[in-house]
């Protein structure tokens, strides 16, 4: 019985790690960093020939004139979303909500900045 | 004396079967493939399910190269193995600061081994035979048709960005993904309408992202690869 119990509390604690996803540091070096960079001041390994350069994450004066929200439709549906560049595609397929959300507050510890600040 | 001298003839008899019965086995279970492309490769699957595995990959997938790949390029860049993506399989381990932006850290790069031509043919044979996404392939219907190269780099460049992430000529576009102007020569059309439709359905953890491509833009695409393939193919 104890250990049936047992069973269960483990089963329950691994299912839970399984829907957590990924930690914002770990996606960001995963799909970001292509072109944001590794530092993440927007100067990737991808941007020779782009026609529009990625935002530099590090850029408090320019992240500040962004709200989380705004971030987080960025993220979740593309540059076009916010009429900005189709080279920033969507990434709904691939993230889930709350990891967006995780990266949004990562990108906020990146820049050092809060929106309006 | 002499029964010392049996024992030890039995005893070689014995190791000998176990050889031959290990070596049997391994090649029933693919022999090349299983024995020294697995150590880079997946050739078992599932696919990556983290982050870390898929950070960890040496080269790509190989457990559905049979719904994947062209048999007879196979066996053809197995012998002369070019590099396919710039940056390596997980880019981050392969990139570098650089003054204008980050670079390809090129010493990081290995090469592909060489195979003799039997080698290549054998295990391009071995490689077709992996098929465990033939109800994905199902799914894709390519219809012939024509798209002319502008409206082609229009779509790659303006309206659907692929080149942020791949080359989509030998010298123009992205490096961390793999290069598109050589993907129809290396890759079957339902296969990449199929990655395009859903890249996640195959490889949970690939970098690419779901554009959401529509299914008219989708046969534009694959027609165009075709177009570009061709034309790098003429120019060399």
């Amino acid at each position: 019985m104890l250990n049936k119990f047992l069973l269960l509390i483990l089963l329950a604690a691994f299912a839970a790690q399984a829907q957590a996803g990924e930690t914002a540091a770990e996606n960001y070096k995963a799909y970001c960093v292509q072109c944001h960079g590794m530092t993440g001041n927007g100067k990737g390994v991808n941007i020779r020939d782009m026609s529009v350069m990625p935002r530099d994450h590090t850029d408090a004066k320019a992240m500040s004139g962004r709200s989380d929200e705004t971030l987080f439709k960025v993220i979740k549906e593309g540059g076009p979303s916010i009429e900005k560049s189709v080279l920033m595609p969507p990434w709904d397929g691939v993230l889930s909500d709350e990891e967006i959300k995780d990266m949004v507050q990562h990108l906020r510890m990146l820049c050092k900045c809060k929106f309006g600040t | 004396m002499q029964l010392i001298i049996k024992e030890k003839i039995n005893m070689r008899r014995i190791v000998f079967a176990a050889l031959l019965g290990f070596s049997g086995a391994a090649l029933a279970e693919g022999g090349i493939l299983q024995g020294n492309c697995s150590a880079c490769h997946n050739v078992t699957g599932p696919a990556a399910q983290t982050l870390k595995d898929a950070f960890a990959k040496k080269g790509p997938d190989l457990f559905y190269a049979g719904n994947k790949y062209r048999q007879e390029w196979l066996a053809s860049w197995l012998q002369k193995p070019e590099r396919i993506r710039p940056a390596g399989m997980y880019y981050g381990d392969h990139i570098k600061a650089g003054v204008k932006s980050d670079e390809i850290d090129t010493a990081t790069l290995k090469n592909h081994v060489a195979l003799s031509k039997a080698d290549a043919t054998k295990v391009a044979h071995e490689l077709m035979e992996l098929k465990p996404h033939d109800d994905l392939i199902a799914k894709e219907k390519i219809e012939p048709g024509t798209i002319s190269k502008q409206m082609g780099e229009m779509a790659f460049d303006k309206f659907l960005g692929c080149m942020a992430c791949h080359l989509i000529e030998p010298e123009f576009g992205g490096l961390s993904g793999p290069e598109l102007y050589t993907a129809a020569k290396r890759l079957q059309p339902e296969y990449i309408a199929s990655f395009i439709r859903s890249p996640q359905a195959w490889e949970p953890k690939s970098w690419m992202p779901n554009k959401h491509v529509s299914d008219g833009n989708i046969q534009k695409i694959v027609n165009y690869l075709q177009v570009l393939s061709k034309e790098t193919a003429n120019a060399k």
